[in-house]
């Protein structure tokens, strides 16, 4: 809601400056947007009236103009604007004078002609944005006054962002009222007078859907003077609020609509078949609405009808048929209460918020009408002329809104506000803000006006009593209370010790969107059923991530493209797919390396990091969960990585995610450095972990013997330990394998993998014999599961 | 005894000059060892008179232990300078910088939300989560946001279908907690929450904290109370002027609007602040009566109070960043600024 300050005045005028006024409302909650000056940097404008326009002899779209200014002599004046004529008063800049942008005035020659000041358009005084020529001043304005006195250009501007509870502030009355109560000054009441009536017709009004529509009022009024032009002081409060001044018949509804913030809308009689009927549109009907948009209406939409068609959507808008003409004459006059959740939903079904569903939507006073349209009147009378005819009024009681009795406690005002102002304050308060206030024994009994569509609970009042009375009043307490001590699960593995052991170990935590381009999901993840937003911001943004790949990924070809050759990033967060008609969203560690194991280094070229690298860090992430010896990595084939070096984790049976280096043909398209690998693990799976077991320490030393063996080159490694730990038993207390080899001296297709057993007991020192027997029986073993050989 | 003054000389001369060890031992394996210079003198002593004998004999040990001093001490001189030279060949440059990978960072959003929780936490605050793809009951109408109400406007909803969205703030979780658990409850909830809106100031993802208090006899004093603290907490100001100013929340009642003097101009008005020397940095208020009914609590045994806060908005002001969009484009430019 933008208003002109002075308008607001007029009803109420405390004895504060704007600033206070100001942080007043905006300690109210009413809080204020924007304060501005109406006209900023304006000096020396007066009112020049042009006797005279000749053509400029060197240039076609000048013109010269003799401007009477209030001196002894005409002024002459170079114009360019299409709309000067003779006798027109228009704004003039005097030679000195001053226009926003500090932009002065000086005597100037215009292709050769003298000219001593400007003629000024509303956009180039900074009143307006139109620049459709010369702002026209009104044929009452007299030569030579001066143009902020005439246009009240004393004055600001203040926009404040009503919350949506807050309808009743939706016109300069609630405002006013508003600012009555918090300053306690008296509010000046606008008397509207009944016009009389003066024709006998009338229009049949047949409120068919009364629920949705429980008031309606209409009048017919007849003989309208279609010359007639909206008098510049409405033109000008409507423009300080932001509407455009059309004519004067809309702009007299627009008008109430301020100042009472009651909509209306006016037809063209002579449109208009029949009476008036409120009722839910049918199925497919048509209507073409003021913007000239079609629309095609469902039985949800209530609208105004003749009784031939559809004229308006109820409370939105209105038909470009029926509305106000060039040569309307006769009008029909329509002031109604709609029910806010009929109106709501429809403004965002058809993507239609006008200054009338906003209201409607937020709920205006079910009492207004009856004043609304006898105020309508009158300005319509007085400046379109024409005679009314009586109003007709349809009302529902059983559907208009009823303010029941509200108890207010006491006890419960100091719960919620923490301390009780004296009982004379709160019924002060409530009186106040229009309230009727009846003590009780507990505390009060009020009745909230009609206009308060937000106040129906007892919350509701004791919000508005710690309102007024001023948060910044309210005491401020900490509480007191039992606390319980909190667990502490302490196999738990949190994402936060995740995170903190990734950063350790070199990574950059990124944060990536949750949605992603469907085109490199489908690339990246073609297995998993993505879940599309309905209504994406973009179709790069158009699916729900079902993994954090494609975020990191694209996050690492935006640092590759900055000059960035070495990246560690990871990621925690949910991903999102179906499964079934199932919405999956799991909670995910991903990660990304690319280039070198170490940054570049004084000492010598780094090594580019290959698999076993960020192996090392996902079997770190495993290890919190004290689960490294309970996972595996199983050779598998996901869709984004190289067949030959990617591992499905396993995890006590379960599939807990994903290693392996990136598919090349993927890193192509993508333009990425083929050496890129990527990581991803489920957090649940591997969020518990087991609680740590003392084993007793063996105080006898332990043996190691050094073997090695030739097996097939495609023998994996995890194999091959676990045949050797099932043979050697229990004296195996670990194998470390620390080599691997192929080429000269082995076969083609088969490898040597040499590892050493470290065997021990926790009783005794082992004999040479004990020691032989495992290894004997190791070596006995891998020959039979896996033909191995021993290399001499 | 000429000769054996001479010899003295001259052996205590080549202790001077043995230049290393090996050197050194020569010497004395040539004066002391069993052939030795000083050893046949020794062995001459039975050739003189009985008379001289002892005397000839002191002068001889004299000049052996003598000279044995001389080159232990030598060969004490000799090892240390052996070990500076030693030392001195080892020297490294150590302003040179060690090797390995440096660690890396958090996000900063990351930081800040610890932070957050880390000042809640000892309140007896414990961390709460739930869906990101919430259903509408949750995100709306458990809030006493019903359908069609104004305030489902301002929240830019990106939808599944009809019923299921992405949450656009972290309020559904106080919803999800009151619903399985029983007051007492205080928990925070932090996460990512989705508005579809995406310009200078607007990104269509950013974070909230949502905290939820619900006990017997817990007021608006006790939310003033705490939002205060932690915003000079959370700042490190003492000195911070905050406000409470009234809003509206459809699930809090009363509801407030929480500023902080803005930290850039320090109140005196800035672009920051839009003029005002105000920054908004959270909303809050009394748990709503509907929102206790949605969820089954008693109205008249509990009182609650909620507050929500952008995270990002408070990660700006706390590191001074300009331009919110920076917090997703992950560049290592920026990300490793709060490392």
């Amino acid at each position: 809601m933008k208003f002109s300050e002075k308008w607001l005045r007029e009803w109420v005028d405390p004895p504060v400056s704007t600033e206070g006024l100001v942080e007043q409302l905006t300690m109210a909650g009413l809080e204020v947007d924007s304060v501005e000056p109406v006209a900023a940097g304006l000096e020396g404008l007066v009112v020049g009236e042009v006797l005279t326009v000749e053509a400029h002899p060197d240039a076609d779209k000048l013109r010269v103009c003799q401007v009477a200014a209030g001196q002894d002599e005409p002024l002459q004046i170079v114009c360019g604007a299409p709309n000067v004529c003779a006798g027109g008063k228009y704004p003039l800049a005097l030679i000195g004078a001053r226009l926003p942008g500090d932009f002065k005035i000086k005597k100037s020659r215009l292709r050769g002609v003298e000219s001593l000041g400007m003629l000024c358009s509303a956009r180039e005084l900074g009143l307006s944005d139109a620049h459709e020529g010369l702002m026209e001043l009104p044929a009452e304005a007299s030569a030579g006054q001066d143009l902020q006195a005439l246009l009240n250009l004393d004055d600001t501007l203040i926009e404040i962002d009503l919350t949506p509870n807050r309808g009743d502030c939706l016109g300069i009355e609630g405002v006013a009222r508003e600012v009555g109560t918090l300053t306690r000054c008296p509010v000046n009441a606008l008397v509207v007078e009944t016009v009389p009536e003066t024709v006998t017709d009338s229009l049949a009004i047949d409120v068919q859907a009364p629920q949705a529509c429980p008031r309606y009022l209409g009048r017919v009024i007849r003989g309208i003077d279609p010359q007639a032009t909206t008098p510049l002081w409405m033109q000008e409060r409507l423009r300080r609020s932001g509407l455009r001044s059309i004519d004067p018949v809309v702009d007299v509804t627009n008008y109430v609509l301020l100042e009472l913030g009651q909509p209306m809308h006016a037809f063209d009689l002579a449109q208009l078949a029949g009476g008036i009927q409120v009722r839910f549109a049918k199925q497919d009907e048509q209507l073409i609405l003021l913007d000239e948009r079609e629309l095609t209406l469902d039985t949800e939409t209530l609208v105004i009808a003749d009784h031939e068609k559809p004229l308006a959507i109820a409370g939105v808008m209105g038909g470009i048929h029926s509305g106000v003409q060039a040569g309307t004459v006769d009008l029909f006059l329509e002031c109604a209460y709609f029910k806010p959740e009929v109106i709501a939903g429809r403004a965002r079904q058809y993507a239609m918020h006008t200054d009338s569903s906003h209201r409607f939507e937020r709920g205006v006073d079910p009492q207004l009408q009856v004043r609304a349209l006898q105020r309508a009147t009158q300005l319509l009378l007085e400046i379109v002329g024409g005679q009314a005819g009586p109003v007709v009024e349809v009302a529902a009681a059983d559907y208009l809104p009823q303010h029941a009795p509200i108890s207010l406690r006491t006890e419960r005002i100091q719960r919620v506000l923490g301390m009780l102002p004296e009982a004379a304050e709160v019924s002060d308060i409530l009186e106040r803000l229009g309230m009727q206030v009846t003590a009780t024994g507990a505390g009060w009994q009020v009745i909230p006006p009609s206009f308060r569509f937000d106040v129906a609970l007892e919350a509701d009042l004791i919000e508005e009593v710690g309102r007024v009375y001023g948060y910044d009043k309210l005491p401020s307490q900490p509480l007191s209370g039992a606390l319980d001590i909190q667990p502490v699960p302490e196999t738990e593995v949190s994402i936060e010790a995740i995170s903190d052991l990734l950063v350790a170990r070199g990574y950059q935590e990124a944060i990536t969107y949750s949605f992603v381009d469907p085109e490199l999901q489908v690339t990246l993840n073609p297995e998993m059923k993505p879940i599309p937003l309905a209504n994406p911001i973009s179709s790069e943004m158009a699916q729900m991530r079902t993994s954090l790949w494609p975020g990191l990924l694209k996050a690492v070809i935006y640092n590759l493209n900055r000059q960035q050759s070495r990246l560690r990033l990871f990621e925690h967060g949910l991903r999102f797919y179906s499964q079934g008609n199932k919405t999956c969203q799991d909670h995910v560690i991903s990660g990304v390396g690319v280039g070198t194991r170490a940054p570049e280094h004084w000492d010598g070229q780094a090594a580019p990091a290959d698999f076993y690298d960020l192996r090392a860090d996902v079997e770190a992430i495993l290890s919190l969960a004290g689960r490294s010896t309970a996972c595996q990595f199983v050779a598998a084939v996901h869709p984004a990585l190289h067949p030959g070096q990617s591992a499905l984790i396993r995890c006590a049976g379960t599939d807990a995610g994903w290693l392996g280096k990136i598919h090349p043909s993927i890193a192509n398209q993508l333009d990425l450095d083929p050496q890129t690998f990527l990581f991803e693990l489920e957090y649940a799976p591997i969020r518990h972990g087991e609680l740590m077991r003392f084993r007793e320490i063996s105080r006898f030393p332990s043996i190691r013997r050094d073997l090695a063996v030739v097996v097939d080159a495609g023998v994996q490694a995890a194999a091959l330990k676990s045949t050797v730990s099932e043979a050697a038993g229990e004296l195996l207390k670990e194998i470390v394998i620390f080599d691997i080899y192929q080429g000269k001296g082995v076969e083609t297709g088969r490898k040597s993998v040499a590892f050493g057993l470290i065997l021990q007991d926790s009783s005794r020192t082992l004999t040479d014999e004990e020691v032989e027997a495992v290894v004997t029986g190791v070596i006995e073993s891998l020959r039979g599961t896996f033909q191995a050989t021993l290399r001499e | 005894m000429s000769g054996l003054d001479e010899l003295e000389a001259n052996a205590l001369n080549e202790v001077a000059a043995a230049a290393d060890a090996a050197a050194l031992d020569a010497m004395r394996v040539r004066y002391l060892g069993k052939k030795g210079l000083l050893t046949q003198q020794l062995k001459q002593l039975g050739g003189l008179p009985a008379a001289e004998r002892p005397a000839a004999g002191q002068a001889i040990n004299r000049i052996k232990q003598q000279l044995q001093q001389a080159i232990e001490a030598r060969g004490l001189e000799l090892q240390s300078a052996a070990l500076d030279a030693q030392l001195a060949g080892d020297t490294i440059d150590v302003s040179l910088p060690g090797r390995g990978a440096p660690s890396g960072g958090l996000h900063p959003v990351t930081r800040t939300l610890r932070r957050i929780e880390r000042l809640f936490t000892p309140l007896g605050f414990s961390v709460a989560e739930g869906p990101e793809i919430e259903d509408d009951y949750h995100n709306f109408e458990a809030l006493n946001i019903p359908a069609h109400h104004p305030a489902r406007a301002m929240h830019d909803t990106f939808y599944f279908d009809a019923h299921t969205l992405l949450r656009t703030h972290t309020s559904p979780v106080q919803v999800r907690v009151m619903e399985q658990r029983k007051p007492p409850l205080r928990i925070i909830a932090p996460g990512r929450v989705y508005r579809c809106d995406s310009d200078l100031t607007h990104t269509p993802m950013f974070h909230q904290v949502e905290g939820l208090l619900v006990d017997e006899n817990v007021s608006f004093a006790n939310l003033k109370s705490v939002l205060d603290e932690f915003l000079h907490l959370f700042f490190e100001r003492d000195d911070l002027a905050v406000r409470f100013r009234p809003s509206y929340f459809p699930f809090t009642e009363p509801s407030a609007e929480v500023d902080i003097q803005c930290v850039m101009c320090a109140g005196k008005g800035c672009r920051v602040c839009g003029q005002s020397g105000w920054l908004e940095v959270l909303g809050c208020g009394m748990v709503h009566p509907n929102v206790f009914q949605y969820a089954g609590i008693d109205n008249e045994r509990y009182t609650g109070y909620a507050f929500g806060m952008g995270v990002e908005r408070l990660a700006m002001l706390r590191y001074g960043v300009n331009d919110l969009r920076l917090f997703f484009e992950n560049d290592l430019n920026f990300l490793t600024q709060f490392n």
